[in-house]
């Protein structure tokens, strides 16, 4: 539309005389027209070049497969979830207490907990992972991180997520409006009381969408397990995949370990986007 | 007016002297002295910017004052070592845009403060809100959130949550200009039944039918200082000031009085 005050030329198609002598109509069926037939075009070219039985040898041998389960379930899909809620619990606590110090009122606190956060949400998460599961041990011989593969990951994990949720949190702090802190204050409660039993449980309501999804990012990121070293046992998906992958020379497992995956995140991002239409609502 | 802090029990439930606040270069009070007596209640008018907000919210330590003493019940509030949490619990304030917790049901609203604040048990805690819930007549608003009430009813939640920590003295702030104005009635008839309670009270408002019916004094400010108190029939039905006269008559002017409220009345600053 244009716009009387600034006087900026009009956008061309709208005022333009339409030389090819097309109404707008025709014009925008003629593109959507165009756009159909590409795709189509596109799907045929691949179906009809795709070598679909070397495909279907290659990623769909069903006893492949078959021969995967239950472990994939009872041990691999279990480890990959384990990993992620205890990742995402250590990355939660730690992520409070950033949070909590990037918004004190003590300098020194401020500044630590935004350092930490600049560095760990600029390393990639496999540079935390070699860290904690090699280079600590090779600096301090003989200490055990408590809980072995399980804690390493967990603490990996929790590291580069708290960086993140440390300023998700933050943000949902600064959401609450200051009336409910004056509230809570003028009521008798200490700021950490208020802090505590009014605004934290009222920020969390608003940041539910994005701890979530920072879960859905850190169920993938716990695939970097396989760079650790780990026992059959402590074998997440992706691990499990491609192991099995290299002893059978096919690479139906790691489609099906890709499958498992899906099975969490995609319901896990409807839940997100229900929770964010929800949120939308209960504010219009 | 005395110059000497007054003792608990004997002298005035609030007393402010000498109280300056500024927010940066903007003096937003220049000089407050006021006292209210016991179970007395006090409306302060003026205009957007006049300080009287900000007048209020010093009386429990919101604002902290630049200069000037504030005692409650004969606790200096404005001393550094004061146990500023503990002065609150006798102070109930009741807030322009209520500020219900949004989390909890209408009586979690009026327990918690209660079990966290004031350690009581879950039983007495219950007990005690369902009595301040009846008193402002939403008994059966009890598992309701605030946000499926009506702004009266919130506004209403709001005082009964302030009445169940049991204060000795009540603070609103506006308690009705975020109101539609076939709610303020309720509200207002909440406040005039406490005022017969015999609850002090200090109340900033606009309603001035409210200030000469049930106010004790009315208070006018302007510019950040007081400029004329007395009896609500005097202040408003024959104010000896002419800043008074200005400001009431362009209130009783509807089309004025809209300007009025569209202004933020926290830092906006007036000089006279």
């Amino acid at each position: 539309m244009t716009d009387p005050t600034t006087g900026t030329t009009p956008a061309p198609a709208e005022v333009r005389p339409q030389r090819t002598g097309l109404t707008r109509r025709q014009k925008r069926r003629l593109s959507r027209g165009a756009q159909y037939a590409v795709f189509v075009a596109a799907v045929t070219v691949l179906a009809v070049t795709a070598d679909w039985a070397r495909l279907a040898n290659q990623f769909a041998q069903t006893d492949i497969a078959r021969q995967m389960f239950p472990d994939i379930i009872t041990q691999a899909l279990r480890n990959t979830v384990l990993y992620t809620l205890t990742g995402f619990l250590v990355g939660l606590v730690l992520g409070m207490v950033l949070a909590l110090m990037r918004l004190s009122s003590v300098g020194p606190y401020r500044w630590v907990a935004g350092v930490y956060i600049e560095i760990f949400r600029g390393l990639p998460a496999l540079l935390i992972f070699i860290f904690v599961g090699v280079a600590v041990p090779l600096a301090f011989p003989g200490t055990e991180i408590v809980g072995g593969t399980y804690g390493k990951v967990a603490l990996a994990l929790g590291l580069v997520s708290a960086a993140y949720m440390a300023e998700t949190i933050r943000a949902g702090i600064q959401a609450v409006p200051k009336g409910q802190m004056e509230a809570a204050r003028s009521l008798g409660f200490s700021p950490a009381r208020a802090m505590v039993s009014i605004i934290v449980p009222q920020a969390f309501r608003i940041i539910l969408p994005p701890l979530t999804n920072e879960l859905v990012l850190l169920f993938k990121d716990s695939s970097l397990v396989l760079f650790l070293g780990v026992t059959l046992e402590e074998r997440e998906l992706s691990k499990f995949g491609r192991d099995l992958a290299s002893t059978t020379a096919n690479s139906t497992p790691i489609l099906v370990a890709g499958l498992c995956y899906l099975l969490i995140t995609i319901p896990l991002g409807f839940v997100v986007r229900h929770m964010e239409n929800k949120a939308r609502e209960a504010v219009t | 007016m005395s110059t000497q802090p007054p003792q608990a029990g004997t002298g005035p439930e609030i007393s402010i002297r000498g109280l300056h606040k500024s927010f940066g270069d903007n003096e937003v009070l220049r000089g407050i002295d006021l006292d209210v007596a016991h179970g007395e209640v006090v409306c302060v008018i003026g205009p957007s910017g006049s300080g009287k907000s900000t007048l209020l919210r010093c009386v429990n330590l919101l604002e902290e004052p630049t200069k000037g003493q504030v005692y409650v019940g004969g606790t200096e509030v404005t001393d550094p070592d004061v146990d500023i949490d503990a002065v609150r619990r006798r102070i109930g304030m009741v807030f322009q845009q209520f500020n219900l917790f949004p989390h909890l049901t209408v009586t979690e609203n009026l327990t918690l403060p209660q079990r966290r604040v004031l350690r009581r048990d879950r039983a007495t805690a219950a007990r005690i809100a369902a009595q301040n819930l009846k008193r402002v007549g939403l008994a059966e608003k009890a598992d309701a959130y605030p946000s499926s009430l009506s702004g009266g009813q919130q506004q209403r939640v709001a005082i009964a949550r302030a009445l169940a920590m049991g204060p000795e003295v009540m603070l609103f702030d506006e308690p009705t200009s975020a109101l539609d104005p076939e709610l303020v009635g309720d509200v207002l008839a909440v406040m005039r039944s406490l005022a017969d309670e015999g609850m002090t009270m200090m109340v900033v408002t606009h309603e001035m039918s409210f200030a000469r019916e049930v106010a004790d004094r009315v208070v006018f400010m302007d510019g950040g200082v007081v400029v004329e108190d007395g009896e609500p029939a005097q202040v408003i039905g024959a104010p000896r000031h002419e800043r008074t006269r200005h400001f009431l008559s362009r209130l009783l002017d509807p089309a004025m009085a809209e300007v009025e409220e569209e202004t933020s009345d926290q830092v906006g600053g007036k000089t006279p």
